[in-house]
C-alpha cells in the first residue's frame, strides 16, 4: 500500500525548534530505509517494501498493531534479520558500516534479566566498539555511562544486580545503555510498553532532550497518545508503511483504523484516543 | 591436631595422590570458568551431551590405539561444531539439535566399544572417572589444555560476556556472536575433556554445573561467581579426594557428593541470608 496523500504532508515542518547551530553538521537524515522487504523463513514476509526516513533532530513514532513488524523492520534495519530485498543506510552509509553511531533498545523481554551482572555492567556494553584482546573499560567508558544512568534517574542503582529492578527501571537501563553509547541515531523498540503515564512522562522528556542535541530517535510504540503528544513525525505501519509525516497530520481516524485493522474513536479535547471495536470485529477493545 | 594433620597431608607422601590433586586444581579452575557461563546461559545439557560425546573419541582412539584423550577432544569439538551447525541448518531448537548429537555420538562409542570382545579397563576408567591412575602426560594435557583456554576467556571475557548476557544486541555493536557462540561450546567441550580421565564421562558435568549453580546462591556478580565456583569446585575435590581415601570409595562420586552438599549448605546460606525478591523501586519508595 503506498503512502496515502490525504494524510502525508509533502512539505513537513518540524515541531520542535530547529537544531542549534553547533549541531547542524549533522547533516539532515540519519536513517534512511529504502524498499525493506524482510521475514523469516517459510512465512510471508513480516515488512514489505518499506520506506521512510528519519531527520537528524527528530523523535519519530513507529506505531502499528501486534505482529505489525515493528521489531522486524529494526531488526532488519541493524542486520539481526537479513533482508530480502532493499537496504538501510545510516548517515548515507549502510547501517553496518554506521555501527559507532547507532544505539539500539530491545524490548525488555528480550534480555535475560536473571543474569549475574550489575546495572552499571549492563549500561557500559553500550560503550563497546571494536574487538582488540585483553580489552577493559576505561574512566571515559565509566563516566559515559555513569552520566547516562544520572539522565535516566538511575545512578543510585547502579551495583544492583538487573533482576532487582522494576519494569520501568528495567527499561531505563536498556535506555541508558543506549545513551551511553553516544549514538547520533537510537532505535528504541517499545521503551514504554507497560509504564504508567508519569514514567512515561520522564521517558519522553528525556527523548526529547536527546532530540535537541540532535540525534535522530525512531520509538516503536502501541502508545498513540503518545506518539500523538510527544513525536515530531509518525510512521503508520501494518506490514507496509500505512502513511508517514508529521504526526498531527498522520494521526487520523482514517489512517489509524486502516492500520489498527478496527475502527478508532478519538477524543480530541482531552487528546486521548481510545479503542472501540466496530460491531462484528472480534477481539477486546483496549488490546493492540 | 596433629590427627587432622596427618589426615590432611598423609595421602600426599604418594606420587599418584599429588597428581590427583594436581590435576583436580587445573579440573577446578577450568570447570569453575566455564561452568559459570554454562549456568547462566542455560547451557547444562550441552555440557553434558558434550560429556557423552567424547566416548565416541575415547572408543575410538582406544580400538585404533592412538590418545585417548586427543579422541574425546576431537569428539567434544566436532560434537559442540555439530550442535550450533544442525540448529542452524535444520532449523531445529537448541535442545534438539543437542539431543540428536549426543545420542548419535553416545552410540558410536557404544558400537565401536561391542566390537571388543575382551573386558577393557582402561576404557571404562573414562566412563567413571580415574583419579588415581592420572599419569604425568594426563597432567601436562589438561594444564595445557587449561592455560590456553584461560588464556581465550581472559582475551574475550567482556566478549564473551556480551553474547552470554544480550547476543541480540552484541551484534549490532559489532561483536561477531556467532563466533562466539561457537567458542563458548568449544570452550565446555574442552573443559569436559580435562577434567574427563579424574572424573569420567557420566559425572564430568558436575564439574561444571555445581560449583557455578552453588557461587550463584552466594552472589550475584558474575565474575565473583567465576572466582568462587573455582574455590568451591576446589574444595569439593578436596573433600571428595579424602574421603576417597580414607574410607576406600571412588573418588569421582565422592567429588560430585561433596559438590552437593556444598550446593545444600549454599541454600542454606541464601535463606539465612534471605536475598532481595522485592523491586528495589518499591523498597525505594517505602
Amino acid at each position: 500500500m503506498a503512502h496515502d496523500p490525504a494524510v502525508t504532508s509533502a512539505t513537513h515542518i518540524p515541531a520542535r525548534e530547529p537544531l542549534a547551530p553547533e549541531h547542524e553538521h549533522l547533516g539532515a537524515v540519519a536513517l534512511e530505509v529504502r524498499h525493506l522487504t524482510a521475514g523469516y523463513p517459510g512465512f510471508p514476509p513480516a515488512i514489505e517494501d518499506i520506506n521512510l526516513r528519519v531527520p537528524v533532530g527528530e523523535l519519530v513514532g513507529l506505531i502499528g498493531p501486534n505482529g505489525a513488524g515493528k521489531s522486524t523492520l529494526f531488526k532488519a534495519i541493524l542486520g539481526l534479520v537479513h533482508p530480502t530485498a532493499g537496504q538501510a543506510l545510516a548517515f548515507g552509509v549502510p547501517v553496518r558500516e554506521a555501527r559507532d553511531r547507532i544505539a539500539y533498545m530491545p524490548q525488555v523481554e528480550e534480555v535475560d534479566w536473571d543474569f549475574p551482572v550489575s546495572v552499571l555492567d549492563v549500561v557500559l556494553m553500550g560503550r563497546y566498539r571494536a574487538f582488540r584482546p585483553f580489552q577493559r573499560w576505561t574512566r571515559a567508558d565509566r563516566e559515559a555511562s555513569m552520566a547516562a544512568l544520572e539522565r535516566t534517574q538511575l545512578a543510585q542503582f547502579a551495583q544492583r544486580q538487573v533482576g532487582q529492578l522494576s519494569g520501568g527501571q528495567r527499561r531505563r537501563v536498556l535506555m541508558a545503555r543506549a545513551i551511553a553509547r553516544g549514538a547520533r541515531l537510537l532505535l528504541l523498540d517499545e521503551p514504554f510498553a507497560g509504564l504508567d503515564a508519569a514514567v512515561q512522562h520522564d521517558l519522553v522528556q528525556i527523548l526529547d532532550g536527546l532530540a535537541a542535541e540532535g540525534k535522530a530517535i525512531l520509538v516503536a510504540t502501541h502508545d498513540l497518545s503518545c506518539v500523538a503528544n510527544s513525536c515530531d513525525e509518525a510512521i503508520c505501519l501494518n506490514r507496509r508503511v500505512i502513511a508517514a509525516g508529521p504526526s498531527a497530520e498522520v494521526l487520523t481516524a482514517e489512517v489509524l483504523t486502516t492500520t489498527f485493522q478496527r475502527h478508532l474513536l478519538t477524543v480530541p479535547r482531552t487528546d486521548i484516543m481510545q479503542f472501540v471495536t466496530s460491531p462484528g470485529v472480534a477481539g477486546v477493545g483496549g488490546e493492540d | 591436631m596433629e590427627a587432622l594433620a596427618t589426615w590432611l597431608f598423609d595421602p600426599y607422601q604418594f606420587e599418584f595422590m599429588r597428581r590427583a590433586l594436581l590435576v583436580l586444581a587445573i579440573t577446578s579452575v577450568v570447570g569453575g570458568v566455564v561452568g559459570t557461563f554454562v549456568v547462566h546461559k542455560g547451557m547444562a545439557f550441552s555440557g553434558d551431551a558434550l560429556a557423552h560425546s567424547t566416548l565416541a573419541g575415547v572408543s575410538i582412539a582406544f580400538v585404533a590405539g592412538m590418545n585417548v584423550s586427543i579422541g574425546a577432544l576431537i569428539a567434544a569439538v566436532v560434537t559442540a561444531l555439530g550442535i550450533s551447525w544442525t540448529r542452524e541448518r535444520a532449523r531445529v531448537s537448541y535442545d534438539t539439535a543437542i539431543g540428536i548429537l549426543f545420542v548419535a555420538m553416545f552410540s558410536l562409542g557404544v558400537l565401536v566399544i561391542s566390537t571388543r570382545t575382551t573386558y577393557t579397563p582402561d576404557l571404562f576408567s573414562f566412563v567413571f572417572g580415574d583419579i588415581l591412575g592420572v599419569s604425568r602426560s594426563d597432567v601436562i594435557a589438561a594444564a595445557v589444555l587449561a592455560g590456553a583456554l584461560l588464556l581465550f576467556v581472559g582475551a574475550c571475557y567482556r566478549q564473551l560476556l556480551f553474547v552470554a548476557f544480550d547476543p541480540a544486541m552484541a551484534r549490532t555493536v559489532g561483536v561477531r556472536a556467532r563466533f562466539f557462540e561457537y567458542a563458548l561450546l568449544v570452550m565446555i567441550a574442552v573443559a569436559v575433556v580435562v577434567a574427563l580421565k579424574a572424573i569420567g564421562i557420566v559425572l564430568v558435568n558436575a564439574m561444571l554445573i555445581i560449583p557455578a549453580a552453588t557461587a550463584s546462591l552466594v552472589s550475584s556478580r558474575f565474575q565473583r561467581i567465576m572466582g568462587l565456583s573455582v574455590v568451591l569446585a576446589f574444595i569439593a575435590s578436596v573433600s571428595g579426594l579424602h574421603l576417597s581415601y580414607h574410607a576406600g570409595v571412588a573418588a569421582s562420586p565422592a567429588i560430585v557428593l561433596s559438590g552437593c552438599t556444598l550446593f545444600i549448605a549454599g541454600l542454606g546460606w541464601r535463606r539465612w541470608r534471605g536475598r532481595p525478591t522485592r523491586p528495589v523501586e518499591a523498597r525505594a519508595a517505602a
